[in-house]
C-alpha cells in the first residue's frame, strides 16, 4: 500500500483505476475456462456462446453507453450475419472464415449504416423515444418477415450450416471454436476501447452529456451517431455468424426484439458506458439462466424474472453491477493524459 | 455590410408573439447591447440567430451568407458561437476537455481517432484556459467548478473556436459583483476580432462594455442606438421605470 502511496501523484486524486484490474482478470479467466471445462462440452459451448453473446452486449453498449442511441434492434443486425453467412454456405457451399466473417461485417455495417441515416439523419433532431422505437421496429419488422419467407426456412429457420473453415480445419463445438470467438471478441473490444479513449471517444462523451451544446460549438453530431451506430452493426453482424456456425442453426428468434432487449439487459445489468461490463453482464445473465434452466419451476417464469431484473437495475443501479466498485470518474474516463508543459 | 443583419424576424410560440418583426443590425467589430424587460424575445432572438430554433419569418443574414435555415453546426462553421442563458458546460468532463472539444471540431475523423489533436492543441487549450483564469483547475470537472467560472468555462468554449462573432445570453447571472467586473474586463481583448451580441440585466455592465444597444420589449425593437443615445431615450426610461 506504502508503495502505491509513494509513486509520484496522477493528475488529479483518481485513487486506483479498478477497470484495468477487472479487464485483466476477466481475460485470464476467459483464457483459463476452456482447460478447466475441458471435460465438461456442455459448458464448453456455453462459455462459447456467452463470448458471441457478449459481441452483441457491446454492440449495444457502444450505441447506448457510448453515443446515447437507444437501440432496440441490435440483434436485427446480428440475426442477419447469421443468415447470411448461412445461405452463402448452403446456396454456394462456402465458409471460409477469410470470406464469410468479413461478409457478416459489411452486411451488419450497410444495414445498419441504412437504418441510422433514415432514423438519424433527417432535418429535424430524433428523439431517444423515436430512435428507440425505429429501431426496435426495424428488428420486429425483420423477424416478421424473415418467419414467413420460404427461401430463408421461414419459422423453422435455417439448421445444418455448413461448418466455418479455416483452410482444410472445420470449426465444430468446442474447445477450437472457443478460441475463435475468444479472438473475435478480444479483437472488437480492442477496438472498440481505442474508438473510446480516441479523442473522438471525447467527442463522444461530450454529445452524451449536452447533445445540443456539441452541436453549437460545430460537430455534426447525428453524423457521429450513425457513424457509431454502423460500427455496432458491423460487429453484431459478425456475432451473428459466429452464433449461426457454432449453434448449426439460426431462425427469427435470432433477429428479433426479444434478443435485441436480451442484449439491453447484459449491458445494463453489467454497466453500461464501459466495455467489461456489458461483458460481466452477459456472464452474469447467461449462467445465471444455465444454472436455472433444469429446475422445471423457475424456468416458465424465468423470462418475467429477467424482466424484473431489468426493472430493478433501471430503477436502483442504473450503472450496473460494475458501479459499486468502479468510481464514477474513472467510468466516465479519461481520454488521454494532459500533455505537461515544456516536458 | 454589417455582419449580422436581422430583417424582419417574427417568431411565435402558440398565439404567443415572442418576436414581431425584429431588425437589427451588428456590425464587425463592435460590441453590441441586447436589454429589455424579462420576456421581451432576447433569449429568443439569440437563439434564432445561433439556430436553436428557426424564426417563422424574416431573414438572417451572417457574414454575406442567408442563414435563416441553416443548421447550428453550419452556423458554427460559418463563424457564429453562443454561451446559453442556462449554463451548459460538459459536467463531467474536465475543463481542460471541454475546451479541448471545441477547438476540435472542424478536425477530420482520422485525427481524432488517432489522437493526434490532443497534442497539436494543447497550446491552444492551455491559453484559452489562462486567459479564463481557469489554467490552474485545467484537470478539475466543469461540474465542480463555481458557477461563476463555468460561464467562464463557457465563454472560453465558445471563444476556442475563432468566432467571429459571439452570442452571449446573460453571461454574468449569479455572479458577484467582482466576478463581473472581471467578466468585462476578459471581454475587452476579444474586440480586435470578434463581434458580440450580449444580453445583460446589469445595465451598468452593459454600458461599460458595449458601444451599441438595442432594447426589445414584447417582440417588437423599442429603440436602438449607442449607449449615449438610449440613456437619452425617454421611450426607454418609461418602460423601465414602469416595470423595472
Ligand atoms: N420554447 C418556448 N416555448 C414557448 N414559449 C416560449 C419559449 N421560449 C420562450 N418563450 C416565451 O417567449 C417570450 C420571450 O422569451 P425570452 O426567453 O426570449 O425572453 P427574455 O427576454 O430572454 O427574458 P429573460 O430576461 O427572462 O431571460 C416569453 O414570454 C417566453 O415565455
Ligand atoms: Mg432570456
Amino acid at each position: 500500500m506504502t508503495a502505491i502511496l509513494s509513486l509520484p501523484a496522477r493528475r488529479g486524486a483518481k485513487g486506483l483505476r479498478v477497470l484495468p484490474i477487472v479487464e485483466i482478470a476477466t481475460l485470464v479467466v476467459a483464457i483459463a475456462a476452456p482447460f478447466v471445462l475441458s471435460d465438461r462440452i456442455d459448458l464448453v459451448t456455453l462459455a462459447t456462446n456467452v463470448l458471441i453473446l457478449s459481441m452483441l452486449a457491446i454492440s449495444f453498449d457502444l450505441c447506448w453507453g457510448l453515443s446515447g442511441i437507444m437501440s432496440f434492434g441490435q440483434a436485427l443486425f446480428f440475426g442477419v450475419g447469421g443468415y447470411v453467412i448461412a445461405l452463402v454456405g448452403r446456396d454456394l457451399g462456402f465458409s471460409h472464415i477469410w470470406g464469410t466473417l468479413p461478409l457478416a461485417l459489411l452486411t451488419g455495417f450497410l444495414l445498419s449504416a441504412l437504418l441510422g441515416a433514415f432514423l438519424l439523419l433527417g432535418r429535424k433532431t430524433p428523439t431517444v423515444i423515436f430512435v428507440a422505437l425505429g429501431t426496435l421496429t426495424g428488428s420486429y419488422a425483420a423477424e416478421r418477415l424473415v418467419s414467413g419467407w420460404q427461401y430463408v426456412g421461414a419459422g423453422n429457420g435455417l439448421s445444418s450450416i455448413k461448418l466455418l473453415q479455416a483452410g482444410s480445419y472445420e470449426f465444430v463445438e468446442g474447445t477450437a471454436f472457443y478460441f475463435l470467438a475468444l479472438a473475435t471478441l478480444l479483437v472488437v473490444y480492442v477496438a472498440a476501447r481505442i474508438l473510446m479513449r480516441s479523442q473522438l471517444g471525447l467527442v463522444l462523451a461530450g454529445m452524451r452529456q449536452n447533445e445540443e451544446r456539441l452541436a453549437f460549438v460545430g460537430y455534426r453530431v447525428q453524423l457521429f451517431k450513425a457513424l457509431v451506430f454502423s460500427v455496432a452493426g458491423a460487429i453484431a453482424g459478425v456475432a451473428g455468424a459466429l452464433y449461426s456456425y457454432h449453434q448449426g442453426f439460426i431462425g427469427p428468434g435470432n433477429m428479433g426484439p426479444g434478443l435485441s432487449t436480451t442484449a439491453v439487459l447484459y449491458c445494463l445489468f453489467g454497466g453500461s458506458g464501459t466495455l467489461i461490463g456489458p461483458i460481466l453482464g452477459t456472464i452474469a445473465v447467461e449462467v445465471i439462466t444455465y444454472a436455472l434452466a433444469d429446475i422445471d419451476a423457475i424456468k416458465s417464469i424465468w423470462p418475467v424474472v429477467l424482466g424484473l431484473v431489468l426493472l430493478g437495475v433501471v430503477m436502483f443501479q442504473p450503472k450496473g453491477i460494475l458501479g459499486f466498485f468502479v468510481s464514477d470518474r474513472e467510468r466516465i474516463g479519461s481520454y488521454g493524459e494532459r500533455p505537461q508543459r515544456g516536458a | 455590410m454589417a455582419l449580422l443583419e436581422v430583417r424582419n424576424v417574427g417568431k411565435s410560440f402558440g398565439t404567443l408573439r415572442a418576436l414581431d418583426g425584429i431588425d437589427i443590425a451588428v456590425q464587425a467589430g463592435t460590441f453590441h447591447g441586447l436589454i429589455g424587460p424579462n420576456g421581451s424575445g432576447k433569449s429568443t432572438l439569440l437563439k434564432a440567430i445561433a439556430g436553436a430554433h428557426f424564426p417563422n419569418s424574416g431573414s438572417i443574414t451572417f457574414d454575406g451568407r442567408d442563414i435563416t435555415t441553416a443548421t447550428p453546426y453550419e452556423r458554427a462553421r460559418a463563424g457564429l458561437s453562443l454561451k446559453f442563458q442556462i449554463t451548459a458546460v460538459l459536467p463531467e468532463l474536465s475543463a481542460y476537455d471541454n475546451v479541448l472539444l471545441a477547438l476540435q471540431s472542424d478536425q477530420s475523423l482520422w485525427s481524432l481517432l488517432s489522437s493526434r489533436t490532443r497534442r497539436r492543441l494543447n497550446g491552444e487549450v492551455m491559453t484559452a484556459l489562462e486567459r479564463f483564469r481557469l489554467a490552474d483547475r485545467a484537470d478539475d470537472l466543469a461540474g465542480e467548478l463555481s458557477h461563476g467560472q463555468q460561464q467562464w468555462l463557457e465563454i472560453a468554449m465558445a471563444l476556442a473556436p475563432r468566432p467571429k462573432l459571439l452570442l452571449l445570453d446573460e453571461p454574468t447571472g449569479g455572479m458577484s459583483p467582482e466576478e463581473r467586473r472581471v467578466t468585462g474586463e476578459l471581454l475587452q481583448p476579444i474586440r480586435s476580432h470578434c463581434a458580440l451580441v450580449i444580453v445583460e440585466h446589469d445595465l451598468d455592465f452593459i454600458k461599460d462594455i458595449c458601444d451599441h444597444l438595442t432594447v426589445l420589449d414584447q417582440g417588437k425593437v423599442l429603440d436602438d442606438g449607442t449607449v449615449a443615445e438610449i440613456e437619452r431615450s425617454t421611450r426607454v426610461q418609461e418602460v423601465y421605470t414602469s416595470r423595472v
